[in-house]
Protein backbone atom coordinates (compact mmCIF):
# COMPACT_ATOMS: atom_id res chain seq x y z
CA UNK A 1 0.00 0.00 0.00
CA UNK A 2 0.91 3.66 -0.21
CA UNK A 3 0.96 4.95 3.33
CA UNK A 4 0.30 8.61 4.02
CA UNK A 5 0.90 10.20 7.37
CA UNK A 6 1.91 13.44 8.98
CA UNK A 7 5.21 12.99 10.76
CA UNK A 8 6.59 15.78 12.92
CA UNK A 9 4.32 18.24 11.16
CA UNK A 10 5.27 17.22 7.62
CA UNK A 11 3.16 15.19 5.18
CA UNK A 12 5.04 12.04 4.33
CA UNK A 13 4.31 9.03 2.23
CA UNK A 14 5.86 5.64 1.73
CA UNK A 15 5.22 3.16 -1.06
CA UNK A 16 5.08 -0.63 -1.09
CA UNK A 17 4.34 -0.75 2.61
CA UNK A 18 3.16 -4.10 3.91
CA UNK A 19 0.11 -3.24 6.04
CA UNK A 20 1.12 -5.64 8.79
CA UNK A 21 4.57 -4.20 9.33
CA UNK A 22 4.99 -1.99 12.33
CA UNK A 23 4.85 1.78 12.41
CA UNK A 24 8.33 1.54 13.93
CA UNK A 25 9.63 -0.16 10.79
CA UNK A 26 7.98 2.49 8.61
CA UNK A 27 9.56 5.32 10.59
CA UNK A 28 13.04 3.84 10.67
CA UNK A 29 13.40 1.98 7.43
CA UNK A 30 11.09 3.80 5.06
CA UNK A 31 11.08 7.37 6.30
CA UNK A 32 14.69 7.53 7.50
CA UNK A 33 13.85 8.50 11.08
CA UNK A 34 16.10 6.30 13.24
CA UNK A 35 15.38 8.14 16.51
CA UNK A 36 12.80 5.60 17.65
CA UNK A 37 14.77 2.50 18.54
CA UNK A 38 13.99 -1.11 17.83
CA UNK A 39 14.86 -3.48 20.63
CA UNK A 40 12.19 -5.97 21.57
CA UNK A 41 9.34 -5.56 19.06
CA UNK A 42 6.95 -6.76 21.74
CA UNK A 43 6.01 -3.71 23.76
CA UNK A 44 8.32 -4.54 26.66
CA UNK A 45 11.10 -1.96 26.42
CA UNK A 46 9.47 1.30 25.31
CA UNK A 47 12.44 2.37 23.19
CA UNK A 48 10.12 2.78 20.18
CA UNK A 49 7.73 5.16 21.98
CA UNK A 50 6.14 7.86 19.79
CA UNK A 51 3.06 10.05 19.88
CA UNK A 52 0.29 8.72 17.66
CA UNK A 53 -2.43 11.37 17.36
CA UNK A 54 -1.27 12.90 20.68
CA UNK A 55 -1.16 9.63 22.63
CA UNK A 56 2.07 7.86 23.51
CA UNK A 57 2.26 4.31 22.16
CA UNK A 58 4.80 1.64 21.33
CA UNK A 59 5.25 2.11 17.59
CA UNK A 60 6.33 -1.52 17.29
CA UNK A 61 2.75 -2.54 18.17
CA UNK A 62 0.93 -0.30 15.69
CA UNK A 63 0.29 -1.90 12.30
CA UNK A 64 1.32 0.36 9.44
CA UNK A 65 -2.17 0.12 7.97
CA UNK A 66 -3.64 1.41 11.22
CA UNK A 67 -1.45 4.52 11.05
CA UNK A 68 -2.77 5.60 7.63
CA UNK A 69 -3.85 9.23 7.83
CA UNK A 70 -2.63 9.74 11.39
CA UNK A 71 -0.30 12.24 12.99
CA UNK A 72 2.94 10.91 14.42
CA UNK A 73 5.47 12.78 16.52
CA UNK A 74 8.82 11.16 17.14
CA UNK A 75 11.78 12.19 19.24
CA UNK A 76 13.11 13.93 16.13
CA UNK A 77 10.10 16.24 16.29
CA UNK A 78 10.67 17.48 19.83
CA UNK A 79 13.69 19.74 19.28
CA UNK A 80 13.30 23.12 17.62
CA UNK A 81 16.12 23.02 15.09
CA UNK A 82 19.32 23.02 17.12
CA UNK A 83 17.49 23.91 20.31
CA UNK A 84 16.70 20.88 22.41
CA UNK A 85 13.37 20.43 24.12
CA UNK A 86 13.53 20.90 27.91
CA UNK A 87 13.26 17.15 28.51
CA UNK A 88 16.11 16.44 26.10
CA UNK A 89 18.25 19.18 27.64
CA UNK A 90 17.53 17.89 31.13
CA UNK A 91 18.62 14.37 30.16
CA UNK A 92 21.92 15.86 28.99
CA UNK A 93 22.33 18.07 32.06
CA UNK A 94 21.51 15.33 34.54
CA UNK A 95 23.81 12.82 32.85
CA UNK A 96 20.87 10.52 32.23
CA UNK A 97 22.32 9.25 28.96
CA UNK A 98 24.94 6.56 28.67
CA UNK A 99 24.74 4.45 25.53
CA UNK A 100 21.62 6.44 24.64
CA UNK A 101 19.64 3.53 23.31
CA UNK A 102 16.69 3.93 25.67
CA UNK A 103 16.86 7.73 25.64
CA UNK A 104 14.50 8.58 22.75
CA UNK A 105 11.71 6.43 24.19
CA UNK A 106 12.22 7.79 27.69
CA UNK A 107 12.31 11.36 26.43
CA UNK A 108 9.01 10.94 24.57
CA UNK A 109 7.37 9.22 27.57
CA UNK A 110 8.61 11.93 29.95
CA UNK A 111 7.57 14.66 27.51
CA UNK A 112 4.04 13.26 27.49
CA UNK A 113 3.93 13.04 31.29
CA UNK A 114 5.00 16.67 31.77
CA UNK A 115 2.52 17.76 29.11
CA UNK A 116 -0.30 16.17 31.07
CA UNK A 117 1.01 16.70 34.62
CA UNK A 118 3.30 19.73 34.91
CA UNK A 119 4.43 18.90 38.45
CA UNK A 120 4.23 15.15 38.84
CA UNK A 121 4.74 13.39 42.15
CA UNK A 122 7.58 10.88 42.39
CA UNK A 123 5.17 7.93 42.02
CA UNK A 124 3.61 9.48 38.93
CA UNK A 125 7.02 9.79 37.31
CA UNK A 126 7.86 6.18 38.12
CA UNK A 127 4.53 4.96 36.82
CA UNK A 128 4.82 6.98 33.60
CA UNK A 129 8.26 5.55 32.88
CA UNK A 130 7.47 1.99 33.94
CA UNK A 131 7.26 0.81 30.34
CA UNK A 132 10.75 2.01 29.40
CA UNK A 133 13.79 -0.11 30.11
CA UNK A 134 17.33 1.24 30.44
CA UNK A 135 20.22 -1.16 30.49
CA UNK A 136 22.85 1.37 31.59
CA UNK A 137 21.99 4.19 33.94
CA UNK A 138 20.05 2.53 36.72
CA UNK A 139 17.16 5.02 36.50
CA UNK A 140 18.22 7.45 39.27
CA UNK A 141 19.66 9.93 36.79
CA UNK A 142 16.69 9.46 34.53
CA UNK A 143 14.32 10.32 37.38
CA UNK A 144 16.51 13.29 38.20
CA UNK A 145 16.32 14.46 34.59
CA UNK A 146 12.53 14.38 34.65
CA UNK A 147 12.43 16.32 37.94
CA UNK A 148 14.80 18.87 36.45
CA UNK A 149 12.70 19.18 33.28
CA UNK A 150 9.61 19.84 35.41
CA UNK A 151 11.32 22.95 36.84
CA UNK A 152 11.90 24.37 33.35
CA UNK A 153 9.47 26.20 31.10
CA UNK A 154 8.05 24.16 28.23
CA UNK A 155 8.60 25.66 24.81
CA UNK A 156 5.42 27.30 23.54
CA UNK B 1 -2.33 -9.91 3.12
CA UNK B 2 -5.48 -7.85 2.87
CA UNK B 3 -5.95 -4.98 5.22
CA UNK B 4 -9.60 -4.17 5.82
CA UNK B 5 -10.41 -0.85 7.36
CA UNK B 6 -14.16 -0.40 7.81
CA UNK B 7 -15.53 2.98 8.90
CA UNK B 8 -18.75 1.65 10.42
CA UNK B 9 -19.77 -1.41 12.40
CA UNK B 10 -22.18 -2.69 9.70
CA UNK B 11 -19.31 -2.51 7.20
CA UNK B 12 -17.05 -4.38 9.60
CA UNK B 13 -19.67 -7.10 10.12
CA UNK B 14 -20.18 -7.49 6.37
CA UNK B 15 -16.41 -7.85 5.92
CA UNK B 16 -16.17 -10.39 8.73
CA UNK B 17 -19.04 -12.42 7.24
CA UNK B 18 -17.31 -12.35 3.89
CA UNK B 19 -13.89 -13.13 5.33
CA UNK B 20 -14.29 -15.17 8.54
CA UNK B 21 -10.53 -15.74 8.45
CA UNK B 22 -9.81 -12.01 8.87
CA UNK B 23 -8.11 -11.36 12.21
CA UNK B 24 -9.59 -8.37 14.03
CA UNK B 25 -7.05 -5.87 15.32
CA UNK B 26 -7.84 -3.17 17.88
CA UNK B 27 -4.95 -1.94 20.06
CA UNK B 28 -2.74 -4.54 18.43
CA UNK B 29 -0.88 -5.23 21.67
CA UNK B 30 -1.42 -8.96 21.26
CA UNK B 31 -1.80 -9.19 17.47
CA UNK B 32 1.32 -7.19 16.61
CA UNK B 33 3.55 -9.23 18.88
CA UNK B 34 2.43 -12.32 16.94
CA UNK B 35 2.99 -10.60 13.60
CA UNK B 36 6.39 -9.18 14.54
CA UNK B 37 7.61 -12.62 15.53
CA UNK B 38 6.03 -14.41 12.60
CA UNK B 39 3.87 -16.49 14.89
CA UNK B 40 0.93 -15.63 12.72
CA UNK B 41 0.51 -14.61 9.07
CA UNK B 42 -3.19 -13.97 8.66
CA UNK B 43 -4.56 -13.63 5.14
CA UNK B 44 -6.42 -10.54 6.28
CA UNK B 45 -6.42 -8.05 9.15
CA UNK B 46 -9.64 -6.27 10.06
CA UNK B 47 -8.77 -2.96 11.70
CA UNK B 48 -11.46 -1.82 14.12
CA UNK B 49 -9.86 1.45 15.15
CA UNK B 50 -11.50 3.51 12.40
CA UNK B 51 -15.03 2.75 13.67
CA UNK B 52 -16.19 5.77 15.66
CA UNK B 53 -19.12 4.04 17.36
CA UNK B 54 -16.81 1.48 18.99
CA UNK B 55 -14.71 4.18 20.65
CA UNK B 56 -17.53 5.30 22.97
CA UNK B 57 -18.99 4.17 26.24
CA UNK B 58 -22.52 5.04 27.38
CA UNK B 59 -24.40 4.75 30.60
CA UNK B 60 -28.04 3.68 30.52
CA UNK B 61 -29.66 3.40 33.93
CA UNK B 62 -27.38 1.21 35.99
CA UNK B 63 -25.34 -0.29 33.20
CA UNK B 64 -22.32 0.79 31.23
CA UNK B 65 -21.96 -0.24 27.61
CA UNK B 66 -18.25 -0.16 26.93
CA UNK B 67 -17.41 0.08 23.23
CA UNK B 68 -14.94 -2.48 21.92
CA UNK B 69 -12.08 -0.06 21.20
CA UNK B 70 -12.16 2.08 24.35
CA UNK B 71 -8.58 1.77 25.65
CA UNK B 72 -7.67 0.90 29.23
CA UNK B 73 -6.40 4.41 29.90
CA UNK B 74 -9.93 5.75 29.42
CA UNK B 75 -11.47 3.06 31.61
CA UNK B 76 -9.10 4.23 34.35
CA UNK B 77 -9.72 7.95 34.02
CA UNK B 78 -13.41 7.91 33.11
CA UNK B 79 -14.95 4.85 34.76
CA UNK B 80 -13.19 4.46 38.11
CA UNK B 81 -16.35 5.31 40.08
CA UNK B 82 -18.84 3.24 38.07
CA UNK B 83 -16.59 0.21 37.50
CA UNK B 84 -13.97 0.23 40.27
CA UNK B 85 -12.63 -3.32 39.81
CA UNK B 86 -12.36 -2.96 36.04
CA UNK B 87 -10.47 0.30 36.52
CA UNK B 88 -8.16 -1.35 39.08
CA UNK B 89 -7.44 -4.24 36.74
CA UNK B 90 -6.92 -1.86 33.81
CA UNK B 91 -4.37 0.03 35.84
CA UNK B 92 -2.27 -3.10 36.22
CA UNK B 93 -2.14 -3.89 32.49
CA UNK B 94 1.29 -3.32 30.96
CA UNK B 95 2.66 0.22 30.85
CA UNK B 96 1.05 3.55 29.95
CA UNK B 97 1.93 2.90 26.30
CA UNK B 98 0.15 -0.47 26.42
CA UNK B 99 -2.84 0.94 28.32
CA UNK B 100 -3.21 3.71 25.74
CA UNK B 101 -3.85 1.11 23.03
CA UNK B 102 -5.00 -2.12 24.67
CA UNK B 103 -8.71 -2.78 25.13
CA UNK B 104 -11.03 -4.92 27.25
CA UNK B 105 -12.50 -6.44 24.06
CA UNK B 106 -8.97 -7.32 22.94
CA UNK B 107 -8.36 -9.03 26.27
CA UNK B 108 -11.55 -11.04 25.63
CA UNK B 109 -10.58 -11.76 22.05
CA UNK B 110 -7.21 -13.12 23.14
CA UNK B 111 -8.84 -15.04 26.04
CA UNK B 112 -5.46 -15.72 27.60
CA UNK B 113 -5.89 -17.42 30.98
CA UNK B 114 -3.72 -14.62 32.41
CA UNK B 115 -5.83 -11.73 31.07
CA UNK B 116 -6.38 -9.28 33.91
CA UNK B 117 -9.93 -8.23 33.10
CA UNK B 118 -11.37 -11.75 33.08
CA UNK B 119 -11.93 -12.33 36.80
CA UNK B 120 -13.36 -8.81 37.03
CA UNK B 121 -15.84 -9.43 34.21
CA UNK B 122 -16.95 -12.60 36.00
CA UNK B 123 -17.60 -10.93 39.35
CA UNK B 124 -19.17 -7.83 37.82
CA UNK B 125 -21.73 -9.95 35.97
CA UNK B 126 -20.57 -8.61 32.61
CA UNK B 127 -22.02 -9.62 29.25
CA UNK B 128 -20.16 -9.62 25.98
CA UNK B 129 -22.09 -8.17 23.04
CA UNK B 130 -21.24 -10.28 20.00
CA UNK B 131 -22.38 -8.82 16.70
CA UNK B 132 -22.61 -10.28 13.21
CA UNK B 133 -24.64 -9.73 10.06
CA UNK B 134 -27.10 -12.17 11.63
CA UNK B 135 -27.77 -9.78 14.52
CA UNK B 136 -26.31 -9.38 17.96
CA UNK B 137 -26.43 -11.45 21.11
CA UNK B 138 -25.20 -11.06 24.64
CA UNK B 139 -22.93 -13.74 26.04
CA UNK B 140 -22.55 -13.82 29.84
CA UNK B 141 -18.85 -13.61 30.74
CA UNK B 142 -19.18 -16.97 32.43
CA UNK B 143 -20.03 -18.63 29.12
CA UNK B 144 -17.49 -16.70 27.10
CA UNK B 145 -14.28 -18.44 28.12
CA UNK B 146 -14.27 -21.93 26.71
CA UNK B 147 -10.60 -22.94 26.98
CA UNK B 148 -7.02 -21.72 26.84
CA UNK B 149 -7.10 -18.82 24.35
CA UNK B 150 -10.50 -19.94 23.12
CA UNK B 151 -13.74 -18.01 23.41
CA UNK B 152 -17.37 -18.41 22.42
CA UNK B 153 -17.33 -16.14 19.36
CA UNK B 154 -18.50 -17.55 16.05
CA UNK B 155 -16.18 -17.00 13.05
CA UNK B 156 -18.40 -14.24 11.67
CA UNK B 157 -18.79 -12.42 14.98
CA UNK B 158 -17.05 -9.38 16.44
CA UNK B 159 -17.22 -8.08 19.97
CA UNK B 160 -19.03 -4.76 19.64
CA UNK B 161 -19.23 -3.91 23.35
CA UNK B 162 -19.13 -5.19 26.90
CA UNK B 163 -22.07 -4.52 29.24
CA UNK B 164 -21.28 -4.07 32.92
CA UNK B 165 -23.67 -3.21 35.73
CA UNK B 166 -22.53 -0.14 37.67
CA UNK B 167 -20.97 -1.33 40.93
CA UNK B 168 -23.62 -1.77 43.65
CA UNK B 169 -21.03 -2.21 46.39
CA UNK B 170 -17.30 -2.44 47.03
CA UNK B 171 -15.14 -4.15 44.42
CA UNK B 172 -11.52 -5.20 44.52
CA UNK B 173 -8.94 -6.57 42.11
CA UNK B 174 -5.52 -7.83 43.13
CA UNK B 175 -2.74 -9.46 41.17
CA UNK B 176 0.59 -11.09 41.92
CA UNK B 177 3.48 -10.54 39.56
CA UNK B 178 7.23 -10.47 39.72
CA UNK B 179 7.46 -6.74 39.00
CA UNK B 180 5.13 -3.93 39.92
CA UNK B 181 4.82 -2.76 36.33
CA UNK B 182 4.59 -4.59 33.05
CA UNK B 183 3.98 -8.02 34.30
CA UNK B 184 1.76 -10.86 33.28
CA UNK B 185 -0.16 -12.13 36.31
CA UNK B 186 1.14 -15.13 38.23
CA UNK B 187 -2.38 -15.19 39.62
CA UNK B 188 -5.14 -12.66 40.14
CA UNK B 189 -8.32 -12.26 42.14
CA UNK B 190 -11.47 -10.16 41.88
CA UNK B 191 -14.24 -9.59 44.38
CA UNK B 192 -17.58 -7.76 44.21
CA UNK B 193 -19.89 -7.26 47.16
CA UNK B 194 -23.41 -6.35 46.13
CA UNK B 195 -26.33 -4.82 47.96
CA UNK B 196 -28.07 -7.15 50.38
CA UNK B 197 -24.91 -9.12 51.15
CA UNK B 198 -24.34 -10.79 47.78
CA UNK B 199 -20.80 -11.97 47.09
CA UNK B 200 -19.00 -12.75 43.84
CA UNK B 201 -15.39 -13.86 43.72
CA UNK B 202 -13.23 -15.14 40.85
CA UNK B 203 -9.66 -16.21 40.20
CA UNK B 204 -7.53 -15.55 37.11
CA UNK B 205 -4.29 -16.98 35.74
CA UNK B 206 -4.81 -20.08 37.84
CA UNK B 207 -6.46 -22.54 35.47
CA UNK B 208 -7.23 -22.90 31.75
CA UNK B 209 -9.98 -20.30 32.06
CA UNK B 210 -10.82 -17.72 34.72
CA UNK B 211 -13.45 -19.04 37.10
CA UNK B 212 -15.77 -18.14 39.95
CA UNK B 213 -14.87 -19.32 43.46
CA UNK B 214 -18.34 -20.59 44.32
CA UNK B 215 -17.63 -22.29 47.62
CA UNK B 216 -15.94 -19.16 48.90
CA UNK B 217 -18.86 -17.01 47.73
CA UNK B 218 -21.42 -19.21 49.48
CA UNK B 219 -19.42 -19.38 52.67
CA UNK B 220 -19.12 -15.62 52.88
CA UNK B 221 -22.73 -14.91 51.98
CA UNK B 222 -23.74 -17.22 54.80
CA UNK B 223 -21.20 -15.87 57.30
CA UNK B 224 -22.60 -12.41 56.58
CA UNK B 225 -20.96 -9.07 56.11
CA UNK B 226 -22.39 -7.35 59.18
CA UNK B 227 -20.28 -6.54 62.16
CA UNK B 228 -16.57 -5.84 62.10
CA UNK B 229 -14.39 -7.79 59.62
CA UNK B 230 -13.43 -11.01 61.34
CA UNK B 231 -9.99 -12.48 60.85
CA UNK B 232 -11.17 -16.09 60.87
CA UNK B 233 -13.80 -15.39 58.21
CA UNK B 234 -11.23 -13.67 55.98
CA UNK B 235 -8.81 -16.54 56.53
CA UNK B 236 -11.29 -19.28 55.68
CA UNK B 237 -12.56 -17.30 52.69
CA UNK B 238 -8.97 -17.16 51.41
CA UNK B 239 -8.56 -20.91 51.79
CA UNK B 240 -11.77 -21.60 49.89
CA UNK B 241 -10.70 -19.26 47.07
CA UNK B 242 -7.45 -21.19 46.75
CA UNK B 243 -9.39 -24.43 46.31
CA UNK B 244 -11.26 -22.95 43.33
CA UNK B 245 -8.01 -22.63 41.39
CA UNK B 246 -6.62 -25.30 39.11
CA UNK B 247 -3.15 -23.89 38.55
CA UNK B 248 -0.12 -25.31 36.80
CA UNK B 249 3.58 -25.24 37.60
CA UNK B 250 5.43 -23.03 35.16
CA UNK B 251 8.37 -20.63 34.97
CA UNK B 252 6.41 -17.92 36.72
CA UNK B 253 5.41 -19.93 39.76
CA UNK B 254 4.53 -23.35 41.09
CA UNK B 255 0.94 -24.48 41.48
CA UNK B 256 1.40 -24.53 45.25
CA UNK B 257 2.72 -20.98 45.27
CA UNK B 258 -0.22 -19.81 43.16
CA UNK B 259 -2.71 -21.39 45.56
CA UNK B 260 -1.00 -19.84 48.55
CA UNK B 261 -0.78 -16.43 46.88
CA UNK B 262 -4.47 -16.57 45.98
CA UNK B 263 -5.47 -17.24 49.56
CA UNK B 264 -3.48 -14.20 50.67
CA UNK B 265 -4.87 -11.97 47.90
CA UNK B 266 -8.41 -13.05 48.68
CA UNK B 267 -8.03 -12.46 52.41
CA UNK B 268 -6.67 -8.97 51.86
CA UNK B 269 -9.17 -8.05 49.18
CA UNK B 270 -12.01 -9.15 51.45
CA UNK B 271 -10.72 -7.11 54.38
CA UNK B 272 -10.53 -4.00 52.17
CA UNK B 273 -13.95 -4.58 50.62
CA UNK B 274 -15.56 -5.39 53.96
CA UNK B 275 -14.33 -2.16 55.51
CA UNK B 276 -15.72 -0.24 52.59
CA UNK B 277 -19.00 -2.16 52.75
CA UNK B 278 -19.49 -0.95 56.27
CA UNK B 279 -18.85 2.61 55.24
CA UNK B 280 -15.47 2.85 56.87
CA UNK B 281 -13.94 3.56 53.46
CA UNK B 282 -10.36 3.59 54.62
CA UNK B 283 -8.23 0.73 53.36
CA UNK B 284 -6.46 -1.20 56.06
CA UNK B 285 -4.03 -3.90 55.17
CA UNK B 286 -4.95 -7.37 56.35
C1 LIG C 1 4.21 -5.40 26.97
C2 LIG C 1 2.83 -5.97 27.16
C3 LIG C 1 2.31 -6.08 28.43
C4 LIG C 1 1.04 -6.63 28.63
N1 LIG C 1 0.57 -6.71 29.90
C5 LIG C 1 -0.65 -7.24 30.11
C6 LIG C 1 -1.17 -7.32 31.42
O1 LIG C 1 -0.54 -6.89 32.40
N2 LIG C 1 -2.40 -7.87 31.59
C7 LIG C 1 -3.14 -8.33 30.54
O2 LIG C 1 -4.25 -8.80 30.74
N3 LIG C 1 -2.68 -8.26 29.28
C8 LIG C 1 -1.45 -7.73 29.04
N4 LIG C 1 -0.97 -7.66 27.76
C9 LIG C 1 -1.76 -8.23 26.65
C10 LIG C 1 -2.66 -7.22 25.91
O3 LIG C 1 -2.24 -5.91 26.11
C11 LIG C 1 -4.11 -7.34 26.35
O4 LIG C 1 -4.58 -8.65 26.10
C12 LIG C 1 -5.03 -6.33 25.63
O5 LIG C 1 -6.25 -6.26 26.31
C13 LIG C 1 -5.26 -6.62 24.19
O6 LIG C 1 -6.07 -5.60 23.65
P1 LIG C 1 -5.81 -5.03 22.19
O7 LIG C 1 -6.91 -4.08 21.88
O8 LIG C 1 -4.44 -4.54 22.05
O9 LIG C 1 -6.01 -6.37 21.36
P2 LIG C 1 -5.46 -6.84 19.93
O10 LIG C 1 -4.04 -7.19 19.99
O11 LIG C 1 -5.87 -5.86 18.89
O12 LIG C 1 -6.36 -8.15 19.78
C14 LIG C 1 -6.22 -9.22 20.70
C15 LIG C 1 -7.08 -10.41 20.23
O13 LIG C 1 -8.44 -10.09 20.30
C16 LIG C 1 -9.03 -10.11 19.01
N5 LIG C 1 -9.94 -8.96 19.02
C17 LIG C 1 -9.61 -7.66 19.33
N6 LIG C 1 -10.72 -6.90 19.31
C18 LIG C 1 -11.75 -7.72 18.99
C19 LIG C 1 -13.16 -7.51 18.80
N7 LIG C 1 -13.72 -6.32 18.98
N8 LIG C 1 -13.92 -8.59 18.48
C20 LIG C 1 -13.37 -9.81 18.33
N9 LIG C 1 -12.05 -10.07 18.49
C21 LIG C 1 -11.25 -9.03 18.81
C22 LIG C 1 -7.88 -10.05 18.03
O14 LIG C 1 -8.18 -10.66 16.81
C23 LIG C 1 -6.82 -10.81 18.80
O15 LIG C 1 -7.02 -12.19 18.67
C24 LIG C 1 0.29 -7.09 27.52
C25 LIG C 1 0.80 -6.96 26.23
C26 LIG C 1 2.06 -6.41 26.03
C27 LIG C 1 2.60 -6.28 24.64
S1 LIG D 1 10.77 -2.09 20.49
FE1 LIG D 1 8.75 -1.44 20.91
S2 LIG D 1 8.62 -1.69 23.03
FE2 LIG D 1 10.55 -2.55 22.59
S1 LIG E 1 21.45 4.62 28.46
FE1 LIG E 1 21.95 2.70 27.66
S2 LIG E 1 20.04 1.67 27.71
FE2 LIG E 1 19.65 3.44 28.80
Amino acid sequence: MRLRLTVNGESRQADDVWEGESLLFVLRERLGLPGSKNACEQGECGSCTVYLDDTVVCSCLVAAGQAEGSRVRTVEGLADGERLDRVQQSFVDAGAVQCGFCTPGLVVAAHDLLDRVPHPAEEEVREALAGNLCRCTGYEKILEAVRLAATREPRA
Amino acid sequence: MDFLRPATLPDALAMKADRPDAVPIAGGTDVMVELNFDHRRPDALLDLTGIAELTRWDRTGNAIRLGATVPYSRVITELGDALPALAMASRTVGSPQIRNRGTVAGNLGAASPAGDTHPVLLVAGAEVEAASVRGSRRIPAEEFYVGVKRNALEPDELISAVYLPVAAGPQQFAKIGTRNAMVIAVCSFALALGSGGTVRAAVGSAGPTPRRARAAEEFLAEAGLDGPPRAEVCGHFGELVATAADPIDDVRGSAAYRRHALSVLARRALAWAWQEYQGKGERTCA
